[in-house]
């Protein structure tokens, strides 16, 4: 995983997401999840090219069922972007870098 | 203006890959589209990187992952040197050739096209169900079967894929409903005997779902007898739908021959399609099989069509080597 993406886990979320100062965009995904994978390099492009405005961090559900479980998280990969611990912006399913980048606009 | 390719192979399933390693051994330095991410089965690898185990490709005797199996497809292609762009196409112009196609802006030419952009699973449109697309309802059994653990689920459909995700949900639902909306399944026997004998999984046989119901996660289905009109509620927090697949050839509309369902017509034992230069392979031209060893047996003809259509028609750029005779 690229160096400028956070793993987040059940301990670390509040301080990693809700503790942030810009907005916070969590991949919660699975090993298991084939769409997941496809998306891993997309996001490690944006983390690249846009990572000083949107931060990305990602969320193993498998590890931290807990905080999946907190935002009703029933399917993935589901993305969430948080800004001042608030729910911005929330996208289920995977999606092309093109479709991706529109959809988070407001935060690039 | 840029390069004109001899191949250009829109889709990377098994038609699409088989297609791109065997043209590529020709010598035709095939460029694929392979499409972009998504959760409905129309992604680059296809339908099988929704899929678990399977079982029925001949050569892995117990059984490949559908995701590792289009790993290793994708892999031989790119040994070979095919050259990928994980893109979909945007517009295309078949009145070449050279035939032209459009992906982000960029104009792309080619002597010959392989279609293989298969299909991807078709909804039920009722009401809440897009509502609730990704809150208790799925398209994808193996991405979201975790979050459904000991709770009561439905499947819709009754063909092999419906089975197939049926099965795999029990590993963690504490019971799943089969919505069927005849009497018997069209799966398979081996696939029939497994859910039928599932002590976790029910049946309702002449039935469809006519509504999804839940204002933020799914809370139960409403479900019609197809015969009596009667309507029931089943309480359930998870629906999965498997009722077949719709082809991913809107693009080509205007320019290809289709069936009114959509799906393109290939001259007879061949992947011809109406416009010179153009070849139909895999599910995008297969209503009737739909397997991925058929995709891939398709795939290879369309490789071998293009090859010799390219040497009948002189405008190969390179020798071609006569790979698949060699074999």
């Amino acid at each position: 995983m690229a160096a400028n993406i956070t793993t987040l886990t059940d301990t670390n979320f509040n301080e990693e997401v809700k503790g942030a100062d810009g907005p916070v965009l969590v991949d919660f995904w699975a090993e298991w999840c084939g769409p997941c994978k496809m998306i891993a390099p997309v996001l490690e492009e944006i983390a690249n090219t846009h990572g000083d405005k949107l931060r990305i961090a990602k969320l193993n559900v498998d590890d931290a069922p807990d905080t999946a479980r907190q935002f009703q998280v029933m399917s993935i990969p589901t993305l969430i972007v948080f800004q001042d611990g608030e729910i911005q912006k929330r996208l289920v399913g995977a999606k092309g870098k093109a479709q991706l980048l529109e959809e988070l606009q407001a935060f690039l | 203006m840029s390069e004109v390719h001899d191949v250009v192979i829109i889709g990377s399933g098994p038609a699409g890959l088989t297609a791109a390693i065997y043209t590529d051994r020709a010598n035709l330095h095939p460029l694929v589209l392979e499409g972009e991410p998504s959760s409905n089965s129309d992604q680059p690898g296809g339908q099988l990187m929704l899929t678990t185990e399977v079982e029925n490709y001949p050569g892995f005797v117990d059984g490949i992952m559908g995701p590792e199996l289009m790993a290793n497809f994708r892999a031989q292609a790119a040994r070979f040197g095919a050259e990928f762009r994980t893109v979909k196409a945007g517009k295309v112009s078949f009145d070449g050739p050279p035939h032209r196609l459009w992906v982000e802006g960029e104009e792309i030419q080619a002597r010959a096209i392989i279609v293989a952009t298969g299909a991807r699973s078709l909804m039920l449109n009722v009401e809440g169900e897009s509502k609730l697309l990704g809150y208790g309802v799925s398209t994808c059994a193996t991405c979201d079967g975790f979050f459904f653990r000991d709770r009561e689920i439905a499947v819709v459909g009754g063909g092999d894929s419906a089975l197939e995700e049926a099965l795999f949900l029990t590993k963690f639902a504490s019971k799943v409903t089969l919505i069927h909306r005849r009497k018997e399944l069209r799966a398979s026997k081996i696939m029939q005997d497994r859910a039928l004998r599932h002590p976790k999984m029910a049946f309702l046989w002449d039935s469809r779902v006519s509504r999804v119901n839940g204002e933020t996660a799914v809370e139960s289905v409403t479900v019609e007898d197809v015969n009596t009109g009667t309507t029931t509620d089943l309480p359930v927090s998870g629906l999965f739908v498997a009722i077949g697949h719709v082809p991913n050839t809107d693009l080509f509309k205007g320019w290809l021959d289709m069936e009114d369902s959509g799906y393109l017509i290939t001259r007879h034992g061949s992947t011809f399609t109406n416009v010179g230069g153009v070849f139909a392979a895999g599910d995008v031209q297969d209503h009737v099989y739909r397997q991925a060893i058929t995709a891939a047996g398709s795939g290879c003809m369309a490789a071998i069509d293009v090859e010799r259509w390219l040497e009948a028609t002189g405008s190969a750029d390179h020798e071609i080597a006569d790979t698949p005779r060699n074999w």
